[in-house]
């Protein structure tokens, strides 16, 4: 099942996607059906009771590290992002005035389902809630070799476009093995950018499960963004960029001024 | 509401409710002492943005409560912190001590989440201080390792004075309610931060504030 976050008619409500509708699963709207353009797309994740743990992975994919002229990383590099940089399906990020290079990243997001503390890589699957697409926008203008990726390149007000759903793992298991069998796309203005396919992870789900959860305990909702392949471009105000990944969903983002 | 206190209660613990960020680099003798290699390779320039970092939610360990070391790990850097809790409108509403322990590390230039996003990795004091209650740049921090002191803390020292911190990163993120900055550690002479190791009671002390206490333990897997 795909889930949606969103919100309709003065409030937040949980939906599902039904025969290219929403569908409102809860009282006083169960059974209410809803065009998607009808509604705001809020990040597709239920509140969590602590701040959630939003890891993101840089030069995970071979062709991707290769293009930044980075040898490949012998253990996953990881940042953490705050959860306020989350922002919705069909939302607009701000692009700076004055920069020269902000691009877009495609990127598998995982969101675990249940506790992990030292988990091995082969019951990793058990602790994964779902998948959905994140949009990890990056400023190079602003990159600095301190604790890099730096803050003010990765963890901008509203840089990191989540959504339009939460699908299942079960969902994804069942239909194409395991998440790491997904082609990944992103289109800037209808024109595509950036093709590639989650198989050329270097570290893939599991792996990344069993690294992070032998020192941090990851809990329901927090996110693992699993890193982008090559190409990506630069963006301007007024482009659309829409990442897309294979059975999880097209997330539409606009730069703003 | 009161993110320091929801419950309204006077003798309410203060627990992180949002995102807790920390700034690396912010006081003047760690500058200074980094200075020379800032120019080199890998980093090829001082930095100029605040350097920042994120602790988990997993590191949040109550005053009183055990953090335990990894197996592996002989001793662990003191990180002791002033923090900032942030209010509705990304203003300071309170302060709290911290203790951002970490795995000491030589290099700043990637992102330190294994070394300080362990499990237990950042005490936090019992109560925060309502913000009018403290002059921020001038407190001094006390840290005790087994009830001898090592290390005095003055934000006299800071690179980036308060104010001057949370606007400059307030130019690319708005602070959150509940949201915690930890205003920056200092190290020793050398360079380095004082160590706990297995069997240490570390004690962070200021005035007005209730101290933060910690016991390190073994075991951690």
């Amino acid at each position: 099942m795909k889930h949606a976050r969103i919100a309709w008619a003065g409030a937040i409500h949980e939906a599902v996607e039904s025969d290219g509708e929403l569908l409102l699963t809860r009282s006083p709207w169960a059974g209410q059906r809803l065009k998607f353009d009808e509604v705001v797309w809020l990040p597709p994740l239920a509140p969590v009771p602590q701040a959630r743990t939003v890891l993101a992975l840089g030069l995970n994919y071979a062709d991707h590290a290769k293009e930044l002229a980075f040898k490949a990383p012998e253990e996953p590099l990881v940042f953490v992002k705050g959860e306020a940089s989350l922002i919705g399906h069909k939302a607009i990020t701000r692009r700076p005035q004055g920069v020269t290079y902000m691009h877009y990243e495609c990127e598998l997001a995982v969101v675990i389902g249940r506790t992990a503390k030292n988990v091995k890589k082969e019951d990793a699957y058990d602790h994964v809630g779902g998948y959905t697409v994140a949009n990890d926008y990056a400023i190079r203008d602003y990159l600095e070799n301190w604790y890099r990726p730096n803050f003010r390149v990765k963890n901008r007000d509203t840089c990191t476009p989540i959504g339009p759903w939460l699908v299942d793992a079960k969902d994804i298991h069942d239909q194409y093995g395991s998440p790491q069998n997904l082609s990944l796309q992103t289109t800037v203005n209808g024109k595509v950018t950036q093709s590639g396919h989650t198989r050329d992870m270097i570290f893939d789900v599991p792996t990344l499960i069993e690294y992070f959860s032998a020192f941090m305990t990851l809990q329901p909702g927090d996110l693992i963004l699993t890193g982008t392949p090559d190409g990506v471009v630069n963006c301007n105000v007024g482009d659309v960029i829409v990442t897309r990944i294979e059975g999880v969903g097209d997330l539409i983002n606009t730069l703003g001024e | 509401m009161n993110k320091m206190n929801p419950s309204g209660t006077n003798d309410a613990r203060f627990w992180p409710q949002g995102t807790v960020y920390g700034a690396l680099l912010n006081f003047q003798q760690e500058w200074n002492l980094r200075a020379p290699q800032m120019t080199e390779a890998p980093y090829k320039g001082a930095p100029q943005a605040p350097v920042l970092f994120i602790k988990t939610a997993n590191t949040y360990t109550a005053s009183g409560v055990c953090i335990a070391i990894p197996d592996g790990v002989a001793e662990v850097d003191i990180g002791a912190n002033l923090a900032w809790v942030m209010g509705a409108d990304a203003k300071p509403v309170g302060c709290v001590l911290v203790n951002d322990v970490s795995i000491p590390h030589e290099s700043y230039y990637r992102p330190p989440v294994k070394y300080k996003c362990i499990d237990g990795f950042l005490g936090v004091g019992a109560k925060a201080c309502p913000i009018a209650q403290v002059n921020t740049d001038a407190v001094v921090l006390t840290v005790k390792v087994n009830g001898k002191e090592v290390q005095r803390v003055n934000y006299a020292d800071t690179v980036r004075k308060s104010q001057t911190l949370l606007s400059d990163i307030s130019e690319f993120m708005t602070f959150q309610e509940g949201d915690v900055l930890l205003l920056g550690s200092d190290c020793l002479p050398d360079g380095k931060r004082p160590r706990a190791k297995v069997g240490d009671v570390v004690e962070i002390s200021a005035d007005g504030f209730d101290t933060l206490v910690n016991t390190f333990v073994g075991g951690a897997a």
